[in-house]
């Protein structure tokens, strides 16, 4: 049904207690979701519009804010369910604290700075050059991170959970700290296959750095500035994208390829446990990812794997 | 067939009251863990928004209305009453040796191969959670046995100068009443045939029987520590070629912290 010429009305009940929050009248039928929550907002401003879900069942999917009120299933009030997120934060925000935590945490270990190590190892510097070529690469690695954040990465959603701020920067920030402890101890063992070691670990480093860079540009490049249009991502020009030929998401392979060129370089347990833990939630995003391209698109590319050419 | 409740399957908790705990069997419950395990980090670029939280309610209903398949519950049934018997047989172990040689001292040494054979084989109910038998969630089941397999393997096994103790007795004691109960408690439900007494005592026991279990384990690791200090057992240290460092003194040390934080969380996601 289509109500062209009448404007239409739209009541929101909570979710879970069927309460009737809000009635909402005179409300044009080719208002956008994201208009019916700002209005929501004027009247309960404690909700403002990205805690808010809107859904036409209390169990049912959030409405996009993209979605028109006259192309819904509703009749002439439109009843409309809220569930709150809870606070929400920008996912700017979270990625560049998450980001500049492990960059600044591991110089802390780099320089010896007091109070980590014995005293007599304060501001010292260590003797093995891997242990420097090590710090340029985390250090690098993050500063990279950074600079997409900020630069490159388009998102689709604004905002995420507040709490989880605080579960990745856990993650995150003690993770770099465990890893850099060790890299930079006094009594760190070099790798033991020596410089041979080392400057394979770095080819593989490197290669992959630039390979999920390539594909953050890749992936930038689908979605045009502002909108939120999903396409299937296809390899270009550059050879680091013919990754797309094999798997779905390949900046997570490479993210995986870095880490173990990492762990490599550095011979050091903990780095490769972060490793196997970001593996495993790369997985996991890769493999949910996956299935949601194939769900939207038909013409899927069949030969592609999540995150592992051919195996995972 | 009989109804299962949360934490159907699930193994003892760190104390026992976890397991001795109240199902909450009315009520639908976020399938968040006790916080112990370390959380995985950042939701993807684009993952549901707060969606986590939805869908694991659509899971814990979809659970609670499944219907059981006819193996599931027979095998459910028979491993039920495996281990109410198990730890009965322990219990009158316990029993026995207390009234034949009056102390406690030797008691851990002779119950012990029964206990570790029984306790281990709780990890089964990780996998009864894994395939979808038992309503419980993974994590949870995973992080209530594994805190056992600790205590009975890493601490009272390994660590055998503590094994006379009295808190020894003390959690072994709050253990084997929770798990009789807990156990004869599903066996009971899957039967459909369950007396008063069982369930009143499934919601009721573990108000003693939680502070007992805590009290007895954290006193067990207490008196672990000096040994373990001294010894410098289950340790690594620098320098090494995986530049890696482990004590298991510091790690006993938070462990014992973190039993204020998970009790919480245990205590609070089962009333």
């Amino acid at each position: 049904l289509h109500f062209k010429e009448l404007l239409g009305k739209v009541e929101i009940l909570d979710a879970k207690t069927r309460e009737k929050l809000c009635f909402l009248d005179k409300v044009e039928p080719q208002a956008t979701i994201a208009e019916i929550k700002n209005l929501f907002t004027k009247t309960h401003p404690q909700w403002y519009p990205a805690r808010q879900s809107l859904r036409l069942d209390p169990k049912g999917k959030s409405l996009k804010d993209e979605d028109v009120l006259q192309k819904l299933p509703v009749g002439t009030t439109a009843t409309l369910y809220f569930r709150d997120l809870g606070a929400q934060i920008s996912w700017v925000t979270v990625f560049l604290t998450e980001y500049a935590g492990p960059l600044f945490i591991y110089l802390l270990f780099y320089f010896r700075v007091p109070f980590i190590y014995g005293h007599k190892y304060d501001f010292t510097s260590s003797r093995h050059t891997v242990v420097h070529l090590a710090c340029i690469c985390h250090s690098f690695h993050y500063i990279k991170r950074l600079l997409e954040t900020l630069f490159v990465h388009r998102f689709s959603h604004g905002t995420m959970p507040l709490r989880n701020i605080f579960k990745n920067c856990t993650y995150y920030w003690g993770f770099a700290a465990w890893m850099a402890y060790y890299i930079n101890h006094p009594l760190y063992t070099p790798p033991t296959y020596g410089a041979q070691q080392v400057k394979l670990a770095l080819a593989i480093f490197v290669i992959c750095q630039l390979g999920n860079f390539s594909i953050h540009m890749a992936l930038r490049d689908l979605r045009p500035a502002g909108s939120k249009t999903r396409k299937i991502p296809y390899p270009t020009k550059n050879p680091f994208t013919w990754l797309f030929l094999l798997v779905s998401c390949p900046n997570y392979t490479y993210e995986v390829g870095s880490w173990i060129g990492f762990a490599i370089m550095t011979q050091c347990l903990p780095v490769a446990l972060f490793s196997l833990v970001g593996f495993t939630q790369m997985t996991i995003w890769a493999k949910g990812k996956h299935r949601s391209y194939l769900k939207e698109f038909r013409d899927y590319p069949p030969l592609r794997m999540p995150i592992i050419p051919f195996l995972l | 067939m009989g109804r299962l409740t949360e934490a159907a399957a699930a193994g003892g908790g760190a104390s026992a009251a976890r397991s001795a705990g109240p199902p909450p069997a009315p009520l639908p419950l976020s399938s968040t863990s006790p916080g112990c395990a370390a959380a995985m980090a950042s939701s993807e670029e684009d993952g549901t928004n707060g969606g986590a939280s939805e869908a694991s309610e659509e899971r814990e209903a979809v659970g609670k209305r499944r219907r059981l398949g006819l193996l599931a519950t027979i095998w459910l049934t028979f491993y039920n009453i495996a281990m109410t018997a198990g730890w009965l047989v322990l219990a009158i172990a316990m029993v026995r040796f207390y009234m034949e040689k009056g102390t406690h001292k030797g008691l851990y040494k002779s119950i012990q191969k029964t206990l570790k054979f029984f306790q281990t084989f709780a990890l089964l109910e990780i996998v009864h959670c894994l395939i979808g038998i038992v309503p419980t969630s993974v994590l949870v089941a995973g992080v209530q046995v594994s805190s056992r397999i600790f205590m009975v393997w890493l601490v009272t096994h390994s660590i055998k100068p503590i094994q006379n103790e009295e808190s020894v007795v003390l959690f072994l004691v709050a253990w084997t009443v929770t798990e009789i109960t807990r156990y004869s408690f599903y066996t009971f439900s899957l039967l459909d045939h369950l007396p008063y007494f069982i369930k009143w005592a499934r919601y009721n026991f573990f108000i003693i029987l939680y502070p007992v279990g805590v009290a007895g384990e954290l006193l067990t690791i207490y008196a672990a520590l000096p040994y373990v200090k001294k010894t410098g057992m289950f340790s690594i240290r620098l320098p090494n070629k995986y530049n890696v460092s482990f004590d298991y003194y510091y790690f006993l040390l938070i462990t014992m912290a973190s039993y204020i934080p998970c009790e919480y969380v245990s205590v609070s996601t089962l009333m």
